[in-house]
């Protein structure tokens, strides 16, 4: 168990060694870039958006009917939507949503292209195929999960209000009091350095599983299984040591 | 001109290729001959670089390939050209961008030259009218043709071919066949392809290797196939019915 654990580890980083050399040709690499930001990145932004408005909403009424009491002013209600979404949701929790997005797609793709023999084309070829299949996607997430998770903060907040004076639970003034009352914008800097790591994580382990593919569709299919549930448990585990880290 | 000398290769413990020695000459079609699981592929990837061998050597021209790095590697497999089992092409791009990806990552060619090339590579292969179709689109005969215009885009000096022929009906695998032989005359390439089908044997094998759970058992041409006296030869030589009945006549 422990020797497998350091084994696949040590496969890891050799593989990081490999996508992080010098590229071929700087130009395909950045075309190609601008094509894993659309596909990774800009693809995403729906299920984000959906994700972000109802978990804002959702914050909302839940702080709400948690803190029903004449002592507690309603405008905490918009400071406690704010802080949970900017802290965790947006960072941590949105990281595992695209872990299963993302992840999976990216080790389908790389494990497809690995029992199909297009990997081992791109060998004879004399390209770094690692860095060729992986580089332009780290890169990619890299530049736009940040956008995603202030897209995110945003709309959850949004959400927020949406349910709030809908539902009658806070007025849109003591809403907009609560989210501007005893801001600190070290809460966005600390979110967003949480999601750069977290894209990293999610690329990385993705790629890794499907470029060691070996087999068929099936195993197509549990690298894929296996890449979500390994950047799952890393982002988690990362979020605690992070945390430690930037807050205390 | 390729040589492996007293190749060795195994997968956890288990021997797959035992001590061969071969040499491919240019210019002409060399076959890999052997029962399924013989090794044939096994010698094919080893000898491109995609395993790494246990023992042996491995020479392209000058240069002992097996013992060079990865970057060193790199200019002698730019002139490899290799058409795989599955035709390996690329699913998101189309056979037009398929042909130009190496031209693409290698070449300081303009636009107008790629597109040139391109043209000259489907023209060559017959297949200029396919150019904007996905792989996903095309035959299993079509796809071996693309992928041949994309080995040959670089006007490469090897060309390595698994089984060509796999899952062809028989018509197409002679078109496959001829136009792998009429490609490495006219560019005069060192060819090796891998194939356990008699047709082909017949219809290209100017060198013919056959391999045996692992072993060189036999090395001849085709017109010296037919009399050898090797038996695991003629076992698989005149395994089919229509081959065992020719022998008889």
């Amino acid at each position: 168990m422990i020797l497998k654990f350091l084994t696949q580890a040590g496969l890891y980083f050799l593989f990081l060694k490999k996508v992080f050399s010098k590229p071929e040709k700087a130009r395909i690499y950045y075309k190609q870039t601008l094509r894993e930001l659309v596909s990774l990145g800009v693809n995403s932004i729906g299920i984000i958006a959906i994700i972000s408005f109802f978990m804002g909403a959702v914050i909302t009424l839940q702080t709400a009917y948690n803190t029903e009491n004449p002592i507690y002013p309603t405008y905490l209600i918009g400071l406690g939507t704010r802080d949970s979404i900017i802290l965790e949701f947006s960072s941590s929790v949105a990281a595992l949503i695209l872990a299963g997005k993302v992840g999976s797609n990216i080790a389908s793709e790389i494990g497809t292209m690995r029992v199909t023999e297009q990997i081992d084309a791109l060998e004879i070829m004399g390209i770094n195929s690692a860095a060729y299949l992986t580089l332009p996607k780290i890169i990619a997430t890299l530049i736009f999960n940040p956008f995603l998770t202030l897209m995110s903060i945003s709309i959850g907040i949004f959400g927020g209000w949406s349910a709030g004076t809908i539902s009658g639970v806070i007025t849109s003034a003591n809403y907009i009091y609560g989210i501007q009352y005893a801001f600190i914008p070290y809460y966005i800097t600390y979110s967003l350095i949480k999601t750069v790591f977290f894209a990293f994580i999610i690329t990385s382990i993705a790629a890794f599983k499907g470029y060691y593919v070996s087999g068929g569709s099936l195993e197509v299919g549990q690298a894929s299984t296996q890449a979500v549930v390994y950047s799952s448990v890393l982002i988690l585990l990362f979020n605690v040591i992070l945390t430690q880290l930037l807050l205390s | 001109m390729i040589e492996v000398k007293n190749l060795n290769k195994s997968f956890n413990g288990i021997k797959v290729l035992n001590d061969i020695s071969v040499s491919f000459e240019t210019g002409k079609t060399n076959l890999i001959i052997g029962r399924s699981g013989s090794g044939k592929t096994v010698l094919l990837k080893s000898i491109v670089g995609l395993h790494d061998i246990d023992t042996g050597e491995i020479w392209y021209e000058g240069d002992l390939f097996n013992k060079l790095e990865f970057s060193e590697k790199k200019k002698i497999r730019s002139e490899m050209g290799m058409l795989f089992q599955g035709s390996a092409l690329f699913d998101s791009l189309t056979v037009q961008q398929n042909v130009r990806f190496p031209l693409d990552m290698f070449t300081n060619l303009t636009p107008g030259e790629k597109a040139d090339r391109v043209r000259f590579c489907l023209n060559r292969v017959n297949i200029l009218n396919a150019d904007k179709l996905f792989p996903a689109e095309l035959s299993g005969g079509m796809k071996k043709r693309v992928a041949i215009a994309r080995a040959i885009a670089l006007n490469p000096k090897y060309l390595f071919c698994d089984e060509p022929n796999s899952g062809l009906d028989p018509l197409t695998a002679i078109l496959i066949d001829e136009l792998i032989k009429e490609l490495t005359e006219e560019f005069q390439m060192t060819t090796i392809v891998n194939t356990h089908d008699m047709n082909s044997v017949m219809e290209i094998g100017e060198k013919i290797v056959f391999i045996h759970e692992g072993n060189k058992c036999w090395e001849g041409d085709k017109n010296e196939i037919l009399n050898s006296t090797c038996q695991t030869l003629n076992e698989f030589v005149f395994s089919n019915a229509l081959a065992k009945k020719l022998r008889e006549e």
